[in-house]
Order: structure tokens, then C-alpha cells, then sequence
């Protein structure tokens, strides 16, 4: 019969309230983001402001507090598509290799002949020796140079392959160090945008890899793509190079391996510095604002073991000469050495502001970005129109939704007005569902909701019709429902699951805004046989149990 | 008896297959017509797909499209559209206009500096104007999202050729997605006639009616194969009408809640979705007739091999659970 037992009804009942209650907050946005922030705030500081105390005790610590999130085109915001250079680290690698590989090569000198880099292909170091027979000799000592790769797919590989091509020794990345290289660099890379977004304190930025070289990075509430670029700072690297000699012409030959680069803050002088930095930023562990001994702001800062060895190292050796601080390309300051800095600690003095000694020690403990971004999309959302966006789309929402209750009890009477509570109900789940798992809603998301109201009353459109025409073969009341519900579920179970697979096939290759509106109508699908299939059944089965019609009006 | 509303009376004997042939040389000739339209007429594809730049422009003070064309000449970045948007939304001063620049030679995505400039450049005709919003899509990624796109719509259509070729018979498989292709390029013969913005959004939307207009078609499809055994020795041509017929009545009320809901989206929904929800509206138009005069009329001409016991197993499986359930 119509009976539903009872675990089933409390399930069905529970699952309801639970999607209501979960849906709540919603209808409370701003009160309840408001609280959201302040109790993020207060676990995250220990403390709250007078505004934040208040905008706590707005909402009910004990009621649920999650909302959708609402999406960039609702929102307003910034959304960039970043893809990382990956190849510049590998000219880094080959540049740090060379002076390890001049040394081992020199100290054979007398067999292999004269050493000299030759020209090459970023991703390559070539090397000349003078005696052309003894190259094999040549490549072996280079191969003492390659160490195994340490990564689960790369074992048994050595991170370099060399071989030699008349008197060339041709040394590169293996096949497996590449890989191994491009995910260090993306996960550096990811790591130092998600601290610098964060630095700047916005909402629930996401920022995640795309593919292998891609970072996707969006940002709610920022003004503009462009100030998002600015944080993110295209290229922040930070080297100390060797001086050669400073002058005034930009166009001078540095010779090879030099490069020439300006000074940051004196109009006019360059400097000839070598290529291969003695350290660089990467092996940072500590920068922060300190004065220098004229009580001028200054960086402080601090090598990790490798690079502390290397600074001390060169200093060592190089007492006298002057060496270059080497920001963005920009020569900061280039201090004489003094003496031999051991510890691996010094400071950064330059003609700083307070500000920007503060602002560059920040930048530092951030870390460089280990290779450089192009930017291949971004998009501004002004929050005004996601602001018009929102009203539009809940007004169309209303409206839709009066229409569709008002055709369906038209059409059905009672029975109709089943399923319009069911399709509230729906809409319901559907929210209380998306704040649950923190979905994200967007403009297309909205039109998906709507879409879903069209089509979540056709499980009870194919239930009542079938009702309709079991009654016509003149069966009770009851049977014909029992029947209508029977012979509509193979109906409704093809007809959303061929549904659902479109759905999750937007949802795996879609992006942003598309993706959103994947999201709403898989959910919106499984809600909506839900409450089609177990919600109406059960208004249905209640009313039955209560009213026992002779006859049914449908 | 109470009122109701009955847009199809309780029982119809409409002959959907009397004019089989007018109706799919019809569906044949809108295809062909798509087909040539967008080819000769192109589609007009946003930076999405295309690359480039569009800014949204919002004044208080009426437009002059002629004068911000006038500003934005003499920066030389080639192809610049300007449209004003009109949205029965928008505030009585409300002036919204859309800009799109092409891809800039040599840049993965437009700069800075460019919109600056542009921007720059409209303040002096319009100081109050605001720029609303700004998207730039490099032609690197533009080309690869027309590939995505591609791929969604063919993997999406696939997937229901694989599905319904298992929960009914390869005749049914191919009925279904015939009225698919039917769709899409109808669709997308609407877009490129109207010169309609084609971009992600329209993707989506595709892939949308893909799902809704196979929806349809499954619901008749179940109902025939429930038919075919009921009317063992009946003509395929009649078990198909009452078929049809049958499932009438709930193919207008769904089409009917879904347009309604579809069209105060169309109508209120705002300017920046109208493409997306006009594309669904108009696949839920021809979903519906394609589930009927492309699908089904091809299921008639290759005929269903009736002597298979075509009860599916699954179909009984989910009819007892729900028996299961009433207990």
C-alpha cells in the first residue's frame, strides 16, 4: 500500500529540516558573513574590535553559520590565469652547474685541453675543451656531476644526461629531472602567491594549479586584475652577483657571462656584474627591518646552511671588492666587502624609506617567485555589477518560481500544490546542500537553479500523469498512485541520469562561471529526485492515510 | 469536479508520423541551413574564443558610441567594437556600453598599459564614466578553450550515446543522438544568424540542451519499450504514435514549467546572461521537437528488432525497488 514506514518518514522529514536549517543562513547573508569574519578573526588573533564583538553576537553562535560562496561575477573581483616559465629554472640550473663543471674539468686540464663555455640553448650547457680526442674522457668527469633523481616515477635516473658532440661536452636536464624541476617550481611558485594573496588579507582567495605550468588565482573584493599583479609581483628575485665595474653607459659589452644592469636608485650608473649569483633568495630564511649603523633603515637578513656556506665562501675570498644586491634587475646597493662574513647573516643597507625597508624584508621572507608568470587571462568583475547580477537574477528567480507553482496547482490541483512545497523544499536543498560543502554559486549557477525549478517538478509531472492514466484503467485511488509511482521511476531514473552525465561532464572541463553552474545543476538534480521520488510520496501517502478518497481529483 | 488547466486533453490519437518524411526532411533542411549559415556567416565569438579584450562601461549621462569610437581610433589597436547594452534592469540613468579589442599582436594577454589607455581615453569624452568590468583572454588560452569546448560537447554526447545504447537498443542510441546534433547545430545556426555573442557561457548552455533534449527523448523511449511489449504484434509505426501520445501530456507540462521559468530569467535575469539563457530557451523549443520528429522518426526508419525479448533488466530492477519501497 501507500504506507511509508515510519524510520523512512523520520529519515525523509530529518533530511528536509536538516537541508532547511543548513539553508538558513543564507537568507541572512551579510549578518551572517559578517559574523563568520569576526569569529575567523577572533580564532586568529585571540582578540575582536567593539564592530567585530557586535557583528559576532549578530548571529547565534549555535545556529549553522555556512553560506555558498558567492562567485567572482557575483562578487566582484579579480581572476587571473597565470602560466609559470618553468624553462627559466632550468637556465639557472645550468648557469649554477657551470662553475662546478669548470672546476672538475680544469683540474684535467692537462689532458682535455683549455676550458670555455660556448654558446647554447637556454635548457643546455655547452662546453668547449681544447683537445677534441679527448672528449669521452671529458664527458666522464662531467658525468661525476649527476646525481639520482629523488622522486618515485625518476628512480634510477641521474638529473643530468651528458654527451659529447665533437669537442663539446653537451650537458642537460633529464627527461625526469624536468618533471621533478617543473613541480618544485610550481609548488614553490603556488606556495609564495597563496602567502602574498594572503599577506593582503582578502576573502577566500583560490588559488590553485591548472595543467602543469598553469596557476589559476582569483580573488573576491580586489579592485582589479592589475592590482592583483601588482601583489602577486610579476618577477621578485633577489641574487648577489659578483661586480665586475660600474660606469655610466647601458650599452657597454659586459663580456661573456657578465650581464649589465641598472642601478635602482642612482640615474645613470650601471654596473657589469657576473651572470652566476654567488647566492640568491631562494636560500633566505629570515629578512626583516633593522637599521644599519647610521641608524638608516636597512634589511637584516639570513642564509639558510648552503647558502650561509657559499656568502662566506666568497666573502672570504673576495675581501675589498665590492659585490651587488640585485632585486627585479635592479642593482639595490653594491656594499664593499669588508671582511669575511661568516653565519651567513648580514644586512641590506640602500637608500630605503622605513616603508620599503619594511615592504622588502616582507617581499624577501616571502620568497622570490622562482621563475617569472605570463598572464594568459584575467578578468576584473566590478562589484557593482555583481551586486545588479544578484537582484537580477533573484528577481527573475521569484517570478520564475510563482509562475511554475501557479501552472503546476492550474494543472493539478492538490497534487500540485505537493509538488510546488516539494520544489521549495528543492531550492532549499539545493542552498542548504552548496553551504554545506561551501560550493561556489555564480551568475550561470543562479540560471541552473532556475533551470532545475523548470525541470525538478517533471519527476512529479511523469508520476501524476501515469496517476492520471492509471486511474483511466479504473483502478482505487490508492492503487493508481502506487502504480503511477512504480511505472514513473525507470522514466525518471533514464531521464536524470543522462542529465547528470552532461552535468558532470560540465563540471570536469568547465572553469569559473561554467563550473557553477555544473555544480547547482548536479545538485539540483539529485535534490530534485529526492524530494519528486521520497517528498511528495510522502505528502502524498499522509494526505491518503488521513483523507482515504473514494475518488481521486487529479 | 475542480478546475484544471489541461493544455492536452486526457486522451489524444495525434499521427505524429503521418507527414514522417516533411517532418524529417524539414529537421534536415534546418541543419543544412545551419550549417551553411555558420560558415557563411561565422559566428560572432567573444574573447573567449577569439582573444582580446572587453570592457563594460557604465554612465549616468546617455552614450555617444561615435564619439568613444572617435576617442578610440587614433590608439591604433585595430578591431575596437562598441555596442551600447539596453536591459529593461537598468535604472532610468543607467548607459551601459561594451567595448571588445582585439588580441594585441605579441601579447598573451591585453596590458595594463592598453586599458589604461583606453580608459584614459574615455574619461575625456565621459568623466563620469565607470568602468564596470574588464576581461582579457590571451589567444593562447582562447584557442585551447575552443578545443575544451569542442571536446565537452562530443564527450557529453558520447557518454548518452553509450548509456542509452545499454538501458535500450543501438536504433534508440542512434535516434538520441541524431536529435542531439540536430540541437546543437540549430543552435548554433540561431547564434551565428543573429550574430549572437558566442562564448563559454554558450557551452554550457549547449551542453544544457543536450541534457534536457535527451531527457525528453528517454522519457518517449522508456515509454515504447514499455509499449513494445505491451502490443506484441502491432505495427511499429502505432506503438510509436500511442507512444507519443501518451507521454504527451507530461512532455507539454515540462517543456511548459522549464520555458516559463526559462523565459522570467530572459526577461528579468539581467543583460550579461541573456545569450546563455536565450541559447536554453531556444534548445528547450527544439529539444523538444527534435525528441519527437528526429529522434523517434529515426528510430521508425530503422525499425526495432521486436523478436529480442526487450524487457532491460535494469529497468525492472529500478521498477521493483520502487515497489520495494511502498512496503
Amino acid at each position: 500500500m501507500l504506507q511509508i514506514p515510519l524510520w523512512k518518514r523520520v529519515v525523509i522529514i530529518g533530511l528536509c529540516l536538516l537541508g532547511l536549517a543548513m539553508a538558513a543562513p543564507n537568507l541572512f547573508y551579510p549578518r551572517v558573513e559578517a559574523h563568520n569574519d569576526a569569529v575567523k578573526a577572533f580564532t586568529e588573533s585571540g582578540a575582536m574590535t567593539d564592530t567585530q564583538a557586535a557583528a559576532k553576537a549578530g548571529w547565534p553562535d549555535w545556529l549553522p553559520s555556512g553560506l555558498v560562496n558567492l562567485g567572482l561575477d557575483l562578487r566582484g573581483g579579480a581572476h587571473l590565469l597565470a602560466e609559470v616559465k618553468v624553462a627559466e629554472v632550468y637556465k639557472a640550473r645550468m648557469d649554477s652547474l657551470w662553475p662546478e663543471a669548470r672546476k672538475a674539468l680544469a683540474a684535467e686540464r692537462a689532458t682535455i685541453g683549455a676550458v670555455r663555455r660556448a654558446p647554447s640553448p637556454d635548457d643546455e650547457l655547452r662546453i668547449q675543451i681544447g683537445e677534441p680526442s679527448q672528449i669521452a674522457r671529458a664527458v666522464e668527469i662531467a658525468r661525476t656531476l649527476a646525481s639520482p633523481v629523488v622522486t618515485l616515477t625518476g628512480v634510477g635516473q641521474n638529473d643530468i644526461e651528458v654527451t659529447g658532440q665533437g669537442d663539446t661536452i653537451v650537458i642537460r636536464l633529464s627527461e625526469a629531472e624536468r618533471l621533478a624541476t617543473d613541480d618544485r617550481t610550481m609548488q614553490q611558485s603556488l606556495e609564495i602567491v597563496r602567502r602574498r594573496v594572503d599577506a593582503a588579507g582578502t576573502r577566500e582567495p583560490t588559488i590553485v594549479r591548472q595543467g602543469t605550468d598553469r596557476i589559476l588565482i582569483e580573488v573576491p573584493g580586489i579592485g582589479s586584475a592589475a592590482e592583483l599583479k601588482a601583489l602577486i609581483g610579476t618577477t621578485a628575485k633577489l641574487t648577489f652577483q659578483p661586480v665586475i665595474s660600474r660606469g655610466s653607459n647601458p650599452d657597454a659589452n659586459p663580456g661573456t657571462g657578465n650581464e649589465i644592469l641598472p642601478a635602482a636608485d642612482e640615474q645613470g650608473i650601471y654596473y657589469v656584474l657576473d651572470k652566476v649569483p654567488v647566492v640568491t633568495g631562494d636560500e633566505l630564511t629570515d629578512a626583516r627591518p633593522d637599521t644599519d649603523q647610521n641608524g638608516y633603515p636597512a634589511v637584516a637578513f639570513r642564509f639558510n646552511a648552503t647558502g650561509a656556506r657559499a656568502f662566506g665562501d666568497y666573502t672570504a675570498n673576495h675581501i675589498g671588492e665590492p659585490f651587488a644586491i640585485v632585486l627585479d634587475g635592479k642593482v639595490i646597493s653594491a656594499p664593499t666587502i669588508q671582511s669575511h662574513i661568516a653565519g651567513g647573516s648580514g644586512i641590506i643597507t640602500g637608500r630605503f624609506s622605513v616603508q620599503e625597508a619594511t615592504d622588502l624584508a616582507l617581499l624577501l621572507r616571502a620568497g622570490a617567485l622562482p621563475a617569472g608568470m605570463t598572464f594568459l587571462e584575467e578578468r576584473t568583475i566590478g562589484p557593482e555589477l555583481g551586486q545588479d547580477s544578484i537582484d537580477a537574477g533573484r528577481v527573475a528567480a521569484m517570478v520564475g518560481l510563482a509562475a511554475v507553482v501557479a501552472f503546476m496547482i492550474a494543472s493539478y490541483g492538490l497534487f500540485g500544490v505537493f509538488a510546488s512545497t516539494a520544489l521549495l523544499i528543492n531550492i532549499a536543498l539545493i542552498f542548504g546542500f552548496m553551504s554545506m560543502i561551501s560550493a561556489t554559486l555564480t551568475l550561470p549557477g543562479i540560471a541552473g537553479i532556475v533551470l532545475t525549478m523548470g525541470t525538478a517538478v517533471d519527476a512529479n509531472v511523469l508520476v501524476f500523469e501515469r496517476i492520471r492514466e492509471e486511474m483511466r484503467s479504473a483502478k482505487g485511488p490508492a492503487r493508481a498512485i502506487e502504480l503511477g509511482y512504480e511505472k514513473a521511476m525507470s522514466a525518471i531514473v533514464d531521464a536524470n541520469v543522462t542529465t547528470f552525465i552532461t552535468g558532470l561532464i560540465l563540471f570536469v572541463l568547465g572553469a569559473g562561471p561554467v563550473r557553477g553552474f555544473a555544480v547547482t545543476l548536479l545538485i539540483g538534480i539529485v535534490t530534485s529526485v529526492f524530494t519528486a521520488i521520497w517528498v511528495t510520496r510522502l505528502m502524498v501517502s499522509l494526505w491518503f492515510a488521513r483523507r482515504r478518497p473514494k475518488q481521486l481529483v487529479l | 469536479m475542480a478546475f484544471r488547466l489541461k493544455l492536452v486533453p486526457d486522451h489524444t490519437t495525434f499521427d505524429f508520423f503521418k507527414h514522417q518524411w516533411a517532418t524529417f526532411g524539414f529537421s534536415v533542411v534546418l541543419v543544412v541551413a545551419s550549417v551553411i549559415i555558420s560558415l557563411v556567416m561565422g559566428l560572432n565569438f567573444g574573447i573567449d574564443f577569439k582573444g582580446g579584450t572587453t570592457i563594460r562601461t557604465e554612465s549616468t549621462t546617455p552614450l555617444d558610441i561615435a564619439s568613444y569610437r572617435g576617442v578610440l581610433q587614433p590608439l591604433n589597436m585595430g578591431d575596437v567594437a562598441i555596442t551600447e547594452v539596453f536591459d529593461p534592469n537598468f535604472r532610468e540613468d543607467q548607459h551601459v556600453a561594451s567595448i571588445r579589442v582585439q588580441a594585441q599582436d605579441g601579447d598573451e594577454a591585453i596590458t595594463p598599459e592598453v586599458i589604461g589607455q583606453i580608459e584614459a581615453a574615455l574619461k575625456t569624452v565621459d568623466p563620469e564614466v565607470k568602468f564596470i568590468s574588464t576581461e582579457s583572454v590571451g589567444p593562447k588560452v582562447s584557442g585551447e578553450l575552443i578545443w575544451t569546448a569542442i571536446w565537452s560537447i562530443l564527450g557529453a554526447t558520447a557518454a548518452i550515446l553509450i548509456y542509452v545504447w545499454l538501458r535500450f537498443e543501438w536504433q534508440f542510441a542512434v535516434g538520441a543522438v541524431a536529435a542531439l546534433v540536430h540541437d546543437v547545430t540549430v543552435t548554433v545556426g540561431i547564434f551565428s544568424l543573429f550574430q549572437i555573442k558566442f562564448d563559454l557561457t554558450i557551452i554550457a548552455a549547449l551542453l544544457t540542451i543536450l541534457g534536457y533534449s535527451i531527457n525528453d527523448t528517454v522519457v518517449v523511449f522508456d515509454r515504447l519499450r514499455e509499449n513494445l511489449i505491451k502490443y506484441k504484434t502491432m505495427p511499429l509505426r502505432d506503438v510509436m504514435n500511442i507512444s507519443v501520445n501518451e507521454t504527451l501530456a507530461r512532455t507539454v507540462m515540462t517543456s511548459g514549467t522549464t520555458l516559463i521559468a526559462l523565459i522570467a530569467l530572459l526577461i528579468l535575469g539581467g543583460d550579461v546572461i541573456r545569450g546563455f539563457v536565450f541559447a536554453m530557451t531556444w534548445g528547450v523549443v527544439v529539444g523538444t521537437y527534435s525528441s519527437v520528429y528526429v529522434a523517434k522518426n529515426i528510430v521508425l526508419f530503422l525499425g526495432v528488432d521486436r523478436d529480442k525479448k526487450p524487457v532491460d533488466p535494469s529497468a525492472k530492477f529500478f521498477t521493483e525497488g520502487a515497489a520495494d519501497a511502498d512496503n
